[in-house]
């Protein structure tokens, strides 16, 4: 009789449902000349500058395991940066922890901060780990919904709507990835005030915050009284285009941060060191390249944004993010059976919206983080697909 | 600088239709533009970068140091010039250091350039003395690296 592995994988990873954009990838990586709109990752290279000095500290045979927390150096240069751009000022020695990746930072603070059954509320669509990271921690994920007519945006009234007895933390993220919805001062203050009010701690991935194109990205950590109950995750991976270093970090207060250092120490023992090296050299140089590459993505968000709205798929324009979030309602179709079509006939993919969240439905992420001739390429095939869905349409009629 | 010169800077096709598309402009007003850059001389031409050892084999580069007199009216212009005029001249510039030009010289062949050297170029009134430096291999030709960054990468055509 043949061993029952089945019986050995834990129940709430058991239940944990796949990753909608695991299966499409699955669909699109047999298509390999298809044009991706697909791609939750920048499409330059890590700037050169970045990449020699992970090559020069290599050379030095600096290979060795770091402090738990990450090296002095880098969490020197991670404060000042952070005061820099976000306002809060954190203590080097004790306020932040090197991580591999946000997505590494996320795992840690809701492992180290719940207690099995305790709840958090997340906006929704998402990016796809949040939900499963919190039921990884034996918590429960409470889905806060954003509307298109909102473009997406942070919506207080909903997340007060939604609490209930059990809430111990917010997690935030924006500029959200699928929808480039973004977080005004005003909602945010209001947001801050629920939070006060009802004890809740915030983790805010602020991974996209660089990558705001209209008025200035605005932490909730700025805000009065937010600091203390904030944990700040951020990285390299977008703005710096540093993906495959999987390189970031949490700021937050001291006894917090050491609560996940503890986590950290135990399952990832410290971030690679030569990805800490290439980190700060991005921050000490990287500024420039960042903002080329922002102007880059601005432009070719406009261009896209356009592109929709002509085609006749309703489209806000993105705050922020790499993302355009157009609505396919017009067509009729799921927002799966779109991407799923648009890939076999035009040989353009883009990511299903339900693949965020049920409240992504109607909607695709269309990543502006390519060329622009395959934007325009891709969009001239999206409207050809499109105007055939609307001929079939009236022919059936 | 104008949205037009900012996307052929990053090395956009210079073709108004693609340009217009791009930045959601009328063609007529991206002709405009790419007129009025020509006209003020912001715009000196268009040309090509070809990856030199694929397109243009055989023939020959050389960087070439020139030391030569300053003039009492004109300092260096009138001979720098004169030098810049010859066709087998791609680039000429006055520089600071240790000679005054860097001329840019292509040619068929070894001969030509070395001929272009010693007959013409060197033997101008005012020259003091040049040094040639043939060109080997290029590694990167205007802004364009010779090899593909990303040629390695596996990268996922769908990530969350």
């Amino acid at each position: 009789m043949s061993l029952d592995h089945e019986s050995f994988v834990a129940s709430h990873v058991k239940d944990l449902p796949r990753s909608g954009i695991r299966d499409f990838f699955a669909v699109v990586s047999e298509m390999p000349q298809a044009i991706s709109l697909g791609i939750g990752e920048p499409d330059f290279v890590t700037p050169w500058h970045v990449r020699e000095a992970a090559i020069f500290a290599l050379e030095k045979g600096r290979t060795s395991y770091t402090d738990n927390r990450g090296l002095l150096l880098l969490r020197r240069e991670i404060s000042k940066y952070v005061a820099d751009f976000f306002g809060p000022e954190y203590d080097p020695a004790n306020e932040i922890l090197a991580t591999v990746g946000v997505s590494e930072a996320i795992d840690v603070a809701l492992r180290a901060i719940l207690n099995p059954g305790d709840k958090v509320l997340y906006h929704e669509p998402c990016y796809v780990s949040y939900a499963p990271s919190v039921t990884l921690a034996l918590g429960e994920a409470i889905p806060v919904g954003t509307k298109p007519e909102d473009e997406f945006a942070l919506d207080p009234a909903a997340f007060e709507a939604a609490w209930e007895p059990g809430c111990k933390a917010l997690l935030l993220n924006f500029p959200t990835n699928p929808t480039g919805g973004t977080a005004d001062r005003e909602k945010l203050e209001r947001l801050a005030r629920f939070a006060i009010d009802k004890n809740l701690l915030v983790i805010s991935d602020e991974i996209y915050g660089e990558l705001t194109y209209e008025g200035e990205h605005v932490g909730i950590a700025s805000l009065p009284g937010m600091k203390e109950r904030t944990l700040l995750l951020h990285g390299f991976s977008k703005a710096f285009a540093m993906t495959g270093f999987r390189i970031g970090y949490a700021c937050g207060p001291a006894v917090l941060i050491e609560a996940m250092m503890k986590v950290h120490q135990y399952c990832m023992m410290c971030a690679p060191i030569l990805s800490q090296e290439a980190a700060i050299e991005a921050l000490l140089n990287g500024g420039d390249e960042v903002a080329r590459m922002k102007e880059q993505y601005h432009r070719r968000r406009d261009f896209i944004v356009r592109r929709f709205n002509e085609i006749g798929l309703s489209c806000h324009s993105p705050r922020g993010s790499f993302y355009a979030f157009p609505s396919i309602r017009s067509t009729g179709l799921s927002d799966t059976d779109f991407a799923h079509r648009l890939l076999r006939e035009a040989e353009v993919a883009v990511v299903p919206g339900t693949a965020f969240g049920e409240h992504g439905a109607s909607h695709v992420r269309a990543s502006f983080s390519t060329s622009y001739e395959n934007l325009v390429e891709a969009t001239d095939r999206i409207a050809r697909f499109r105007d055939d869905i609307v001929t079939e349409d009236a022919a059936s009629v | 600088m104008s949205d037009v010169l900012t996307l052929l800077l990053e090395g956009a096709k210079p073709c108004a239709d693609h340009l217009a598309n791009v930045l959601g402009k009328e063609k007529a007003e991206v002709e405009a533009e790419l007129r009025r850059l020509e006209e003020d001389k912001s715009l000196l031409g268009w040309l090509p970068v070809f990856n030199p050892e694929k397109v243009e084999e055989g023939r020959v580069r050389a960087v070439i140091e020139v030391k030569i007199s300053p003039e009492r009216e004109g300092g260096f212009d009138r001979l720098a010039l004169r030098i810049a005029r010859f066709e087998e001249v791609e680039s000429c510039y006055l520089m600071s250091g240790g000679y005054d030009l860097l001329v840019f010289v292509t040619g068929k062949n070894l001969r030509t350039v070395a001929a272009f050297v010693s007959e013409r170029l060197a033997t101008i009134d005012g020259v003091l003395s040049t040094s040639t430096h043939f060109l080997l291999r290029p590694y990167k030709e205007q802004r364009h690296l010779l090899v593909d960054e990303t040629e390695a990468v596996d990268k996922p055509a769908v990530s969350p």
